[in-house]
C-alpha cells in the first residue's frame, strides 16, 4: 500500500515537464477540421493534399527489386551516389542549374525535412524569415522551433497570390535572413513566373537573403514549364531548392526528397540530418532511380490528367458564380467565398455538416485565406462531380435565404 | 491526328459513354469540336464500335473464353489472309490476330460454353484444309480485361494527415 502511495505522491506533473516553445506552437488548422471529417462516414473529401495516383509499377517495382536483393542497410547520409547524380542530372535539363553530387545535394525524408535542415544549419536567434502566405503550415513552426523570427507577407488575390517586389521590399529589415518561395504554390495553385521571380533578385539580393525555394510541385505546372529561382543570375548561391518525389511521381507514402545548393549550406545540413534521421529510407531511394531515369512518361500522363480535373473544377465553379483566378500548378483551387458573409471556417463546417463535402478552409494556410476555400482536385472526375453539385445546392441555398 | 484527337481516345477508349460537354471542357475545346472530332474518326474507321464490358462470371451466365493457337501452310499469293478470313467469319470467333512465335494465328472464342468451344474446334477448325495443327486454352478466370482491372475497384486509401 504504502508503494503505490509513494508513487502516487512521485508522479510527475508530466504536462509541467514540456518546452514551452513547442507547447506554444499553434495545432495544425486542418487537424480540428479533419477530425470532424473522420467522424462523418458518408463524407466526400475535396480535401486530401496527395496525389490519387499510385506509384507507377515500374517505381514500386524497382523498390521490390532492391529488397529482393537485399538492398536492406543504410545508405551513405547524403544518399545513394547513384540518386544524387540522377538529380543533378534532372536538375541540369530541367532548370539548367549545375550542383555537385557529391557536396551540393542531400537526400532527405521528404522535403518537410529538408525545409527543416535549412532553417535550423543558417538561422541565429532572433533571425527572422519572410514567410509569404497562404502556403504550405509547416514553415512558420519550423522557423520557430530554429529561434527565428517568422514574418508573414499576406499575398493578394488580385496578385493571383504571387509575390510581388513591393511586398517583399516593405516585409525586409535587417534581421531579414530567409525567404521562404513556396511556388506552385499549396493552397492557392498559384505561381511565379520567370520574369516574377526576375523582379524579386534585386531585393534578395540588396538585403542579403538567402532563399528557401520549395519546388515540390514544380513538375506540376499548366501553362508553362517550371522555372526555379536558382536559375537566375546569382541566386543560385543564395537558393536552397527543395523538391521530392511525392507529388510528381505519386510517391508520398516512400518520404523522400531532397536539397540542393550552396556546399557550405549542405554540409551543415547534412550534419543534423546525420544525427537526427542517419539517412533517408533505402527502398525509397532504389525506387526514386528508376523515377528520375525512367518516370517522364507517367509525369506527363499525371499532369495531363490533373490538367483535365483542374480545367473542369474551374469550369464548375464558374457555372456556380464563385469567383476564382485561374491557378496555374499544383492541384489546388481557391475560391472566393466571401459574398457569403461567413467566415471560411464556418462555412467549411456547415458544408461538411449539412453536404456532407470536406473542403479545407483557407485560414488553414494563414490569416489571409479568410474567404476562400482551397479544393484539391487530386480526385477522380466522378468525386469532383458530385462533390462539386452538392457544392453547387449548398451556395445557392445559402443565396436563396440571404 | 492531333494531340486532342488521340486524348480523346484514350478517354473514350475507358469510358466510351463520357458526356461530350465535360470531356470538352476537360480537354479545354468546344463540345462541337469533339463531336466533329468522334463523327471524322467514325467515318475515318479509327473508332470501330462502343463496346460494353461485361464480367459474365458475376452474371450467372454460362459464358467462357477460348485462346486457341492455330498452325496453318499459308497459301501462295494470299499468305495467310485468306485462312484467316475463313476463321474470322465464323460469328462465334471473336478475334484472329497474326502472331510472331511459336503458331502463325491466335484465335478466341468468346462467350461459349466449354462444349461450344470442344465442338468448334474438332468440326470446324480443324477440319479447315490449311489448319495442320491447334491448341487449345480455355481461360479459368480473368483478372484483367482490356485494361481493366476485373475485381472491384479499392477504395481512396488515402488517410487524413496533416499538415
Amino acid at each position: 500500500m504504502n508503494t503505490s502511495d509513494n508513487s502516487q505522491a512521485m508522479a510527475p506533473r508530466t504536462e509541467d515537464s514540456l518546452s514551452d516553445k513547442t507547447v506554444s506552437l499553434k495545432p495544425s488548422g486542418i487537424r480540428k477540421f479533419f477530425d470532424i471529417v473522420s467522424e462523418m462516414k458518408d463524407a466526400i473529401s475535396l480535401g486530401v493534399g496527395e496525389p490519387d495516383f499510385e506509384t507507377p509499377w515500374h517505381i514500386r517495382d524497382e523498390g521490390i527489386f532492391s529488397l529482393e536483393k537485399g538492398r536492406t542497410f543504410y545508405t551513405s547520409n547524403s544518399g545513394l551516389k547513384e540518386l544524387r547524380v540522377a538529380i543533378a542530372d534532372y536538375m541540369k535539363r530541367s532548370q539548367g542549374v549545375d550542383y555537385d553530387p557529391i557536396h551540393e545535394i542531400l537526400i532527405t525524408v521528404g522535403g518537410s525535412e529538408a525545409i527543416d535542415l535549412m532553417f535550423r544549419a543558417m538561422i541565429n536567434a532572433g533571425d527572422e524569415v519572410l514567410i509569404p502566405q497562404p502556403s504550405y503550415v509547416s514553415y512558420e513552426p519550423c522557423a520557430i522551433l530554429a529561434d527565428a523570427k517568422p514574418v508573414i507577407i499576406n499575398l493578394k488575390a488580385e496578385n493571383k497570390f504571387r509575390l510581388t517586389p513591393e511586398e517583399l521590399e516593405s516585409a525586409c529589415t535587417e534581421k531579414s535572413k530567409i525567404l521562404v518561395l513556396p511556388f506552385p504554390n499549396n493552397p492557392t495553385g498559384s505561381i511565379m513566373t520567370k520574369e516574377d521571380l526576375e523582379a524579386l533578385v534585386p531585393i534578395i539580393i540588396k538585403h542579403n537573403l538567402y532563399v528557401l525555394s520549395d519546388e515540390i510541385y514544380g513538375e506540376l505546372t499548366y501553362t508553362g514549364k517550371h522555372v526555379s529561382i536558382a536559375s537566375l543570375p546569382g541566386m543560385r548561391e543564395r537558393t536552397i531548392l527543395v523538391n521530392g518525389f511525392s507529388k510528381a511521381y505519386a510517391m508520398t507514402g516512400w518520404r523522400l526528397g531532397y536539397a540542393c545548393g550552396p556546399a557550405a549550406i549542405v554540409r551543415q545540413m547534412t550534419k543534423i540530418h546525420q544525427y537526427a534521421i542517419m539517412c533517408a529510407p533505402t527502398t525509397s531511394q532504389y525506387a526514386a532511380v528508376e523515377a528520375l531515369n525512367n518516370g517522364d512518361a507517367d509525369v506527363e500522363m499525371m499532369r495531363e490528367s490533373y490538367n483535365e480535373r483542374r480545367r473542369f473544377v474551374l469550369n464548375m465553379l464558374k457555372e456556380m458564380g464563385l469567383p476564382c483566378f485561374e491557378p496555374e500548378g499544383a492541384f489546388y483551387v481557391f475560391p472566393c467565398i466571401a459574398e457569403f458573409g461567413m467566415s471560411a471556417e464556418d462555412f467549411a463546417t456547415k458544408l461538411l455538416k449539412e453536404k456532407k463535402v470536406a473542403i479545407v478552409p483557407g485560414t488553414a494556410f494563414g490569416d489571409c485565406g479568410e474567404g476562400y476555400l482551397r479544393i484539391s482536385y487530386a480526385y477522380s472526375i466522378d468525386n469532383l462531380r458530385k462533390a462539386l453539385e452538392r457544392l453547387k445546392d449548398f451556395v445557392e441555398e445559402l443565396r436563396k435565404n440571404k | 491526328m492531333d494531340a486532342t484527337d488521340e486524348r480523346i481516345l484514350s478517354v473514350i477508349e475507358k469510358n466510351s459513354r463520357i458526356n461530350t460537354k465535360e470531356l470538352a471542357v476537360m480537354l479545354g475545346t468546344e463540345e462541337i469540336d469533339v463531336l466533329n472530332k468522334l463523327q471524322r474518326m467514325e467515318d475515318d474507321g479509327v473508332i470501330c464500335g462502343y463496346h460494353t464490358m461485361i464480367d459474365w462470371d458475376k452474371t450467372g451466365v454460362d459464358k467462357g473464353t477460348a485462346l486457341i493457337e492455330v498452325h496453318v501452310t499459308p497459301q501462295r499469293g494470299q499468305g495467310f489472309d485468306k485462312i484467316a478470313e475463313r476463321i474470322y467469319k465464323y460469328p462465334e470467333v471473336e478475334s484472329v490476330y497474326l502472331i510472331s512465335g511459336g503458331c502463325d494465328l491466335l484465335v478466341t472464342l468468346a462467350g461459349r460454353t466449354f462444349k461450344e468451344v470442344a465442338t468448334f474446334v474438332t468440326s470446324k477448325l480443324s477440319t479447315l484444309d490449311t489448319v495442320t495443327g491447334t491448341q487449345t486454352s480455355y481461360v479459368l478466370k480473368k483478372y484483367k480485361d482490356h485494361g481493366t482491372i476485373l475485381e472491384k475497384p479499392e477504395e481512396d486509401k488515402r488517410e487524413m494527415i496533416t499538415p
